[in-house]
């Protein structure tokens, strides 16, 4: 996979879009069970990410990662600045510049790891972490554009009967089963978004 | 924000709210004056309730000493932020900052009077986490 600044900066706006645009949905699932500012504290990280641009565009893939990164860790707040922006700044760490898919596997599980060292935290627990296990399960194992798109969908989906361990929405016990957890949410548009647009690249 | 002792631990309170973060870091100074470096932090970086890395390094920077900063925290941002920006501090200050499981008040207070009678960063990390024991 070899994606040109074009494809860079398309991206980029890919994934900043698919978050800001839902930013009012994510704080009301936050407002749910959490302290519902998930989705302000995302739609302000991502707007500092596209105020990055073009500039953003014009470094390579991991390096472009790794500012990402860095820019949702200085601007997110909450735990899912720390928990995003350390996977972005992990996956630019791990990748080289033109990956294989064996190389987003191993990246993707680096940058999983890291996560889970970040938020002290497993998948099951009803976090991003319910999103990102799975769909890099599906990855591994061979899955296609619109089969990892899907289990990013589905996973998001099979947190919502899930009772919260970790992060805010444990406080409330058996009253955060039945809502969807916001940072899954949001994993999952990322996830979306992302495989949409490379997928573009593959094709075109 | 703060004053300068050095050879004391510092101690850095982070709140989601700056009301509650300049509170704490009030009481702490009722108790121990000026014995130990001391700065806070609080909200998000539009001003909001939250927290933020940025905010944490410069209060890391405000309270350091040479035998180390104590960090107080309210909820899992705070935390979670707390951590991350001590795995942004240079590598020879990253060993000496440590991010208290203590509640942010009380542990503060118990923190700072700990560090004002000279102890060391663990004994001050420990005082301050016994309010879980």
């Amino acid at each position: 996979m070899s994606l040109d600044r074009v494809a860079r900066e398309r991206l980029v706006r890919a994934l900043a879009r698919s978050v800001i645009e839902h930013a009012d949905e994510l704080t009301s699932l936050d407002q749910a069970i959490g302290d519902g500012d998930h989705g302000l504290n995302m739609k302000r990280g991502f707007e500092a990410v596209l105020a990055a641009l073009p500039g953003l565009a014009d470094k390579l893939l991991p390096e472009m990662l790794k500012a990402i990164g860095m820019t949702l860790v200085m601007k997110v707040g909450g735990a899912s600045g720390p928990l995003v922006g350390t996977f972005f700044m992990e996956l630019g760490k791990a990748l080289p510049e033109q990956p294989s898919r064996a190389d987003l596997v191993a990246a993707t599980e680096k940058a999983i790891d890291a996560v889970k060292a970040r938020g002290r935290s497993e998948a099951g627990q009803k976090t991003l972490l319910d999103v990102l296990v799975p769909v890099h399960a599906v990855l591994a194992g061979g899955g296609d554009a619109k089969a990892i798109a899907t289990e990013a969908a589905q996973a998001a989906d099979r947190t919502t009967p899930m009772q919260a361990i970790r992060g805010r929405a444990s406080f409330l016990g058996e009253r955060s089963i039945g809502h969807m957890d916001p940072g899954s949410r949001s994993v999952s548009l990322l996830i979306g978004a992302a495989v949409e647009t490379l997928e573009f690249e593959v094709n075109t | 924000m703060s004053s300068l002792r050095p050879g004391n631990v510092g101690i850095v309170i982070v709140s989601h709210s700056p009301k509650i973060a300049e509170g704490a870091a009030d009481m702490v100074r009722q108790m121990v004056g000026d014995a130990v470096p001391l700065a806070w932090t609080g909200g998000d970086v539009d001003g909001g309730l939250g927290t933020n890395v940025a905010g944490i390094l410069a209060a890391i920077e405000t309270a350091w000493s040479p035998a180390g900063v104590a960090i107080l925290v309210d909820l899992g941002g705070a935390e979670t932020n707390s951590e991350m920006a001590v795995e942004m501090l240079p590598e020879d200050r990253r060993a000496r900052v440590l991010v208290c499981n203590a509640p942010v008040v009380e542990g503060a207070v118990i923190a700072a009077t700990e560090s004002s009678g000279g102890s060391s960063l663990a004994a001050v990390k420990r005082s301050a986490e016994e309010f879980y024991a």
